[in-house]
């Protein structure tokens, strides 16, 4: 029973009414972070101040920018005593900024494509969730494919190196499910073959050691100390040579009923006989019949941002498997493999970079011969990826050593071996652990590769401290260049940064 | 002991592949490739124009050395090296020759094992500061903040210059010529030393070049000129010879521009003998008679290679002074052709 009519009594509910002006949106959000108390709205106030007094002062820098002009004086020129950038040099130089100066002009359309390729690689592999497996077989084709892009030469060199790699694939796979007889006679003839050429790689070694104690040893001081160093060294290797070459190839036949040893020795075998004598032939052949060649350019030619950019790609994706071995090799229970991981992870970080370029570039020109010796480019990734690789190394060891012993202990008592163990359980647990770490040693290396431009070549920082500073046209330029090589490396290291951010997010299977 | 061994066997690959040679003139034509050690770039000397080519004073004396022996100044593959890397890549054999305003001294002619075949460039290290400061000399300079590029030879002079006359100074340590002249123009020192040449050339590219003055004292002598390695005479016969065929078509008016008429003929013997219409001066040097009629014909004679890169046309704006022929008061003199 009801009666409407005796009091009144709302039907409908009253809608909410906004809050206090002061309690809402902007206001709300200046009052609760800018202006909570006297003290914070003081330090507020002055904050502004400053950052207002820079856009006041740096405004007119940018405004007055000067982008059309073919030299620092015409710059002046048209800014006539106004305070103004010149943001000419970037428009006239910024071919030699991206590409260094010596990369053919005609060519640039192909580490344009190699970046755009590099990006369409890159995905099945940063974002695996979400792209099928089989585009993976895309990314492993791309290395490949950027080296002929990048430096020329016939398709085929490329090509002849994967179907090598393809081959020992297969001889790995062959020699394992081959019958113990027949891998017995494998191994003998293999282990006669591995005991030669090891012999004949340490007699070549020890007369290398020779030839460098011989350059070293002649400065007399210390350097004649390092000489006699190298000679023992020298000597030590000739002695051991034959010995060591036995007792590999013994270690190689003894291994023919297990297959471990043997299998390895056998692809190895394989792909250097295939690298070293097949490739050139086959695809200068290959090259004969259908020709697919680009113009070649040397490593030397290769410069700026692009260099930047090689050495990253190159040195992050190997440090980081190198770093991954060295990580559980120094975990080893064997000990040698424990004592080799240990020194060069010790050894390397405890070097500076700088240093270890100076030794690429500068020292190794004098252990090799004139006009032979390894690619100045293969040294510098050799190098900077030995440095990178301990770094990482060591940031996995502490992901590593973070898994509690019940994980190893738990994979032991399912019957997992130790590769079973390792891949399944132990590495994707600890990797998780360590991205931030990786990732942080990835964005410094990608900022390391700069050093280069201390050993001549011409990396973005290279080629504006020398080509576009000291030229007669741009002659003492500073600000804006530098500014354009720190917009360059921000945009790929803040990438960087975010990408690891989303993939921690995405892993995140714990409760925080 | 790994990675010994990996580099022991391509090192021994290699080593059986080409022996290393000590004719240079052999390698150089097989290679068909002048390899010429160059600086990173310094203004007017040497440096990549916006083509990605490379001009100037020093980098003319590659071309030329390349046009008399490769009969091509383009086959030159410029190989350039930081203060820290020149020497180990001449030593090395990376580089023929190191054309890299190098100072000639006697510890890296003789005991750096190096040959200097003349000079092109006779510079010496001067101090500029700005106007305002009021100072007239040098010796005034008791007590001065000074900028200095380091591991140079003007960082050893100052020091002496300051020590012979009993006055103190302040080091600020600076890597490259760009970054002294911004630490320069910043206050951050009162004055700026190093060769007179870069001091004129970078007070000429200033907004206001008035506001800074250039003392009168140069404090020290430094002959640049370009290098070959010790050892292999032919080859420093024919870098010498070279540049002192420039020097001499200067003295003698063989221009770029009568080059070609110059080449048929003159009533000058030595003229003559320069191009190689009398005498065989070429067969001496293991090269053709009209050598030094390619190296001239490049980009002219050492006067007009001067005015082109680094005279006072240009935004350098260098006079002769020292740097002129013999005959008008300068050093720049070259032994007769004959």
């Amino acid at each position: 029973m009801t009666d409407t009519h005796i009091s009144f009594v709302r039907h409908e509910e009253i809608p909410p009414s906004p809050p206090p002006v002061a309690e809402r949106g902007v206001l709300k959000w200046m009052r609760e972070n800018l202006f909570s108390n006297w003290f914070s709205a003081i330090l507020t106030l002055v904050a502004l101040y400053i950052i207002a007094k820079f856009l006041i002062g740096v405004f007119p820098w940018f405004y007055n920018g000067v982008w059309d002009a073919g030299s620092i004086r015409e710059c002046r020129d048209i800014l006539e005593g106004r305070f103004g950038a010149c943001f000419a040099v970037l428009v006239d130089r910024w071919d030699h900024l991206l590409f260094g100066f010596k990369y053919p002009q005609s060519e640039y359309w192909r580490p344009v494509l190699g970046f755009v390729l590099l990006v369409l690689a890159a995905m099945p592999a940063l974002f695996y969730m979400y792209i099928p497996t089989k585009f993976l077989i895309g990314t492993a084709l791309y290395p490949f494919l950027a080296y002929w892009l990048l430096w020329g030469g016939t398709l085929w060199l490329p090509i002849a190196v994967l179907a090598a790699i393809i081959a020992t694939a297969f001889v790995f796979r062959f020699v394992e499910a081959m019958s113990v007889q027949m891998r017995t006679i494998l191994a003998g003839l293999v282990g006669v073959a591995g005991a030669i050429g090891l012999a004949y790689l340490l007699y070549l070694g020890a007369q290398e050691l020779w030839f460098i104690s011989d350059s070293v040893g002649s400065a007399g001081g210390f350097a004649a100390i390092a000489g006699y160093l190298f000679k023992a060294a020298s000597i030590f290797t000739y002695i051991f040579a034959i010995p060591m070459g036995i007792f590999v190839g013994y270690a190689i036949f003894q291994s023919a009923e297990d297959g471990g040893l043997v299998t390895v020795a056998t692809a190895l075998l394989a792909i250097y006989l295939m690298l070293a004598y097949a490739i050139g032939p086959v695809s200068e052949f290959l090259n004969g019949l259908i020709p697919i060649e680009l113009q070649a350019v040397p490593s030397r030619d290769m410069g700026g941002y692009m260099l930047c950019m090689m050495l990253g790609t190159v040195c992050v994706s190997l440090s980081v498997p190198l770093g991954i071995v060295l990580a559980l090799g120094r975990q080893s229970k064997m000990p040698l493999i424990k004592g080799v991981c240990v020194v060069f992870i010790e050894f390397v970080r405890g070097v500076p970079l700088i240093t270890l370029l100076f030794v690429a570039n500068v020292m190794l020109a004098y252990f090799f011969p004139p006009g032979s010796g390894l690619d100045l480019f293969l040294r510098v990734v050799i190098m900077i990826t030995m440095f990178s690789a301990a770094y990482i190394a060591e940031v996995i060891r502490g992901g590593l050593a973070a898994l509690p012993k019940g994980q190893y202990e738990a994979a032991d008592s399912l019957g997992l071996n130790y590769t079973q163990a390792t891949r399944l359980i132990i590495l994707p647990q600890a990797l998780k652990i360590s991205i931030p770490g990786i990732v942080n040693v990835a964005v410094g290396l990608f900022k390391d590769t700069t050093l280069v431009s201390v050993i001549s070549m011409f990396d973005i920082v290279g080629m504006i401290r020398g080509p576009i500073q000291q030229s007669t046209d741009w002659i003492s330029i500073y600000w804006e260049v530098y500014l354009f090589a720190a917009v360059c490396f921000f945009i790929v290291c803040y990438g960087i940064s975010q990408y690891s951010q989303w993939l921690e997010r995405q892993l995140a299977t714990d409760h925080r | 002991m790994n990675k010994s061994v990996f580099f022991g066997a391509l090192a021994g690959a290699a080593l059986a592949g080409g022996v290393a040679s000590a004719a240079t003139l052999d390698d150089v034509k097989a290679r068909g490739k002048l390899n010429c050690g160059v600086t990173t770039g310094v203004p007017g000397f040497a440096e990549p124009d916006a083509n990605g080519v490379w001009q100037g004073f020093d980098v003319a004396v590659c071309r030329a050395v390349a046009a008399a022996v490769l009969s091509d100044p383009t086959a030159v593959e410029f190989v350039p090296t930081t203060g820290k890397t020149r020497f180990t890549a001449l030593a090395s054999g990376e580089i023929d020759m190191l054309a890299r305003n190098t100072t000639w001294t006697f510890s890296r002619d003789v005991d750096l094992k190096f040959e200097f075949t003349g000079v092109n460039y006779y510079d010496g290290q001067g101090f500029m500061t700005p106007a305002d400061l009021g100072v007239t000399s040098a010796k005034d300079l008791d007590g001065a903040t000074v900028c200095i590029q380091t591991g140079t030879t003007t960082e050893l002079n100052l020091a002496d210059f300051f020590r012979s006359n009993n006055i103190s100074y302040e080091p600020v340590p600076i890597e490259t010529g760009a970054e002294a002249v911004q630490q320069y123009n910043a206050g951050a020192c009162d004055v700026y030393t190093t060769d007179a040449s870069a001091l004129a050339a970078q007070r000429a590219n200033f907004e206001d070049p008035s506001a800074h003055v250039i003392m009168p004292e140069i404090i020290s002598k430094e002959p640049l000129g370009p290098l070959v390695r010790h050892g292999d005479n032919e080859w420093a016969d024919i870098v010498r010879w070279t540049l002192n065929a420039l020097i001499t078509a200067e003295e003698l008016g063989v221009t770029s521009v009568n080059l070609s008429e110059m080449g048929g003929g003159t009533n000058n013997p030595e003229i003559n003998r320069l191009l190689g219409t009398e005498g065989d001066l070429g067969a001496m040097l293991g090269l053709d008679k009209e050598w030094a009629k390619r190296a001239i014909g490049v980009a002219g004679n050492y006067g007009e290679i001067f005015e082109k890169n680094i005279g006072e046309s240009t935004p350098i704006g260098l006079a002769r002074g020292l740097n002129a022929q013999w005959t008008d008061g300068g050093l720049i003199y070259s032994p007769p052709f004959r």
